[in-house]
């Protein structure tokens, strides 16, 4: 109902509105009832001769980088729109380009390029800048390693391998050989070197046997690996030997890889 | 059909448990004790005023001491009559202890009394009775006792194992109520000595070294221990006193492992093994390190050298003389020597009963190398019996003073603890629980 009524009275408010313009209307056309006598026509002159068609001007649209900075070694594109020219060129190297054209560039150090369009009308220029940023300087160079040399404790923690055993045994196997044959090579090594230096054989056996069992063992492993070495030619009073019997495991799974990893000889700097 | 099959089957299990259960305790008998087994009742006593509230300690101090005993068969306390007698008085003719020596209670004695408040002590008044007897005078075994102690829970229990000291007594039982048990734990890091009551109270620490310490031994007197240690360096060996734990001087031998000590008897040596051109072998010196001799010269690993207590001429050691670890027996002065186990898997830890008469160790025979077992051995004809089986693996069986418990480590699972019970396996105890608990040994207590 509301709605209806406005629209009433919108209608009779235009209504209104057009009666009075009219009124208005009226009202202008009877002020223009005194009209003057016309002026006199001027003069005839012979018109003058149309002046040459003059040469246009030349024009830069468009000028842009992008991207406008860039990391050294990185490229940015130029692109460019030029009207009514003659010749159009970019300096820093690049020469003479058509019209309207994109350009890759890649400046070494910051670079404001310019494009200059030219004609006989004229010429227009513009100029962008590419920012170029140097990339982080690297580190420096590594200082020259001082000249040490590395500690027979060092030599033998690094190098000497252990010896594993088979169980309830002693005696060394066959790869156990080869391996106490390079330790021997170590050891001769370190003991050219380091005349005062003494290694400690340990001996360890896995968890079956009885603690104490183990200590004999474990004493076995070791001396029997001493001997080797003094075969090989190494001087017995620079050996010692220790059992830890089963005091010491690597691991305490109870399974027999974990076993072996206990079933060993390894050598130590004596303290 | 399926029935019949698993009532048949069920039959025969029943006869082949009762069968092997009357195997051990033929064993048994012939280890432990002559005879059956003694009943005995042991009705909860009453406490009067402030002693009540120390009852209920009081009341299961008793009867453990006395179950744990393995003297005695423990007569059910749901078998007895309403009222409880306190003290000798309360049995009257006709009746007297019919009550007691009849069915269901069946008991051949009755340990009965009160306890009381006196001069803000705990007094008990313990009796013990002879029920088959015609009157309360010649069933009297020992009159009236009287026991004192502070009014506390201890008090409770120090009364309490007094009076079962003196039953234990009537029958020739010791008590193992002052009695140490001195094993090696790992609990702080690092195994270190450690000593304990019978039952698992008081564990003190001894040795504080840092550095790997074990194979405790206590000399017969109780006053010095003998521990070996990597304190040093290589293993050795060290003797301290019992009560202050102080370093005694004891000069080792030259030798990169020196293990296993051992007091003799009388307390002048030691013996001990030692690596001597890279075997473990054994020797002995005295308890200074002085006087040091050889006891075996082969090309074999020998361990835990074990004199015997009663004889102090003879000993039991560890030896692989014949290929595996078996169990021998040989004179201090190197003659007799003899293997007594059978040669199959390997042997350790020799322990002599007090009386010298049989042997505790642990033997993997029958079983996979490491799965130690306990058995018991008797000396005069080599029959042995074992007494553990699937519980885990067992070792370092030491016997009791009253020759009648066993204390052992036992690792069940991937920690070890240590147990006691009766030499034929029953009344089975858990007296540790933090960290890993080995190698125990039971010394009579110095208090």
């Amino acid at each position: 109902m509301t709605i209806y009524r406005m629209r009433v009275n919108t209608r009779t408010l235009s209504a209104v509105a057009f009666a009075a313009t009219l009124l208005l209307a009226t009202a202008g056309c009877k002020k223009k009832v005194a009209a003057a006598a016309p002026p006199p026509p001027p003069p005839v002159v012979e018109a003058p001769p149309p002046p040459p068609p003059k040469a246009q001007a030349p024009r830069i649209d468009s000028f842009t980088a992008e991207p406008t900075t860039i990391q050294r070694g990185q490229s940015a594109t130029l692109r460019w729109s030029a009207a009514a020219a003659t010749n159009i060129s970019i300096d820093q190297g690049v020469g003479a380009v058509q019209a309207n054209g994109s350009q890759q560039v890649s400046p070494v150090n910051s670079t404001t390029y310019t494009l200059t369009a030219r004609s006989a009308g004229g010429a227009d220029t513009r100029s962008v800048t590419v920012t170029v940023n140097a990339p982080p300087p690297p580190p420096p160079p590594p200082s020259a390693p001082p000249k040490v040399t590395i500690s027979s404790a060092d030599m033998l923690t690094r190098e000497a391998q252990d010896i594993y055993f088979d169980y309830d045994m002693s005696d060394l196997r066959a790869d156990a050989q080869r391996t106490a044959t390079a330790n021997a090579e170590l050891l001769k090594r370190i003991f050219a070197q380091d005349s005062g230096f003494i290694v400690v054989i340990e001996g360890h056996c896995d968890e079956r046997g009885s603690a104490e069992y183990n200590l004999g063992l474990g004493d076995r492993r070791a001396t029997s690996l001493k001997d080797f070495y003094v075969q090989q030619g190494l001087p017995a009073d620079k050996i010692r030997t220790i059992s830890y019997g089963k005091e010491k495991p690597i691991c305490t799974d109870a399974s027999e890889a974990c076993y072996q990893r206990n079933r060993r000889d390894h050598m130590a700097p004596a303290q | 059909m399926k029935t019949r099959i698993i009532a048949v089957f069920s039959v025969l299990g029943a006869a082949l448990v009762c069968a092997l259960l009357l195997s051990a305790q033929n064993v048994t008998t012939i280890i432990i004790q002559k005879g059956e087994k003694t009943v005995i009742a042991v009705p909860d006593m009453r406490g009067t005023g402030a002693a009540q509230q120390y009852m209920d300690v009081f009341n299961k101090t008793l009867w453990d001491e006395l179950d744990n005993s393995g003297t005695f068969r423990m007569a059910p306390k749901t078998s007895y009559p309403l009222n409880l007698p306190q003290q000798p008085s309360d049995f009257k003719p006709p009746a007297l202890f019919s009550e007691w020596a009849r069915p269901p209670v069946s008991t051949n004695y009755l340990a009965f009394g009160y306890t009381a408040v006196q001069d803000n002590q705990i007094l008990l008044y313990g009796n013990l009775l002879s029920v088959g007897q015609p009157d309360v005078q010649s069933a009297t075994v020992f009159p009236t006792r009287r026991y004192y102690g502070p009014l506390t829970s201890d008090g409770a229990k120090k009364v309490a194992r007094e009076f079962a000291a003196d039953i234990l007594k009537q029958f020739n039982v010791m008590s193992l109520s002052g009695t140490k048990i001195y094993f090696t734990s790992d609990r702080t890091g690092t195994k270190e000595i450690w000593s304990m009551d019978y039952d698992g109270s008081g564990q003190r620490q001894l040795t504080n070294l840092k550095a790997i310490t074990n194979f405790p031994a206590v000399s017969a007197d109780g006053k010095l221990f003998a521990f070996m240690t990597y304190a040093g360096g290589n293993p050795q060996i060290r003797i301290h006193t019992a009560d202050t734990s102080r370093r005694q001087t004891f000069i080792n031998p030259v030798s990169s492992t020196v293990t296993t000590p051992e007091f003799t008897p009388d307390g002048k040596n030691i013996l001990f093994a030692a690596t001597i051109d890279g075997w473990l072998q054994l020797m002995t010196a005295g308890i200074d390190g002085s006087g040091m001799r050889r006891l075996s010269n082969v090309k074999a690993i020998e361990v835990s050298p074990r004199v015997n207590p009663k004889t102090g001429t003879d000993l039991l050691f560890i030896s692989g003389r014949s290929g595996h670890q078996q169990l021998w027996h040989m004179n201090l002065d190197g003659t007799d020597r003899e293997m007594l186990t059978s040669g199959e898997g390997d042997v350790s830890n020799p322990s002599w009963s007090p009386d010298g008469h049989h042997i505790a160790f642990s033997w993997t025979r029958g079983y996979e190398p490491g799965n130690f077992n306990l058995f018991i051995m008797d000396i005069a004809d080599r029959k042995y019996v074992q007494l553990t089986t699937n519980s885990g693996r067992n070792e370092n069986p030491t016997w009791a003073p009253d020759g009648l418990h066993l204390v052992f480590s036992s690792m069940r699972g991937r920690v070890t603890q240590i147990y006691s019970m009766l030499a034929d396996g029953t009344n089975v105890r858990q007296l540790t629980t933090q960290g890993n608990n080995l190698q125990p040994v039971w010394a009579k207590g110095t208090e």
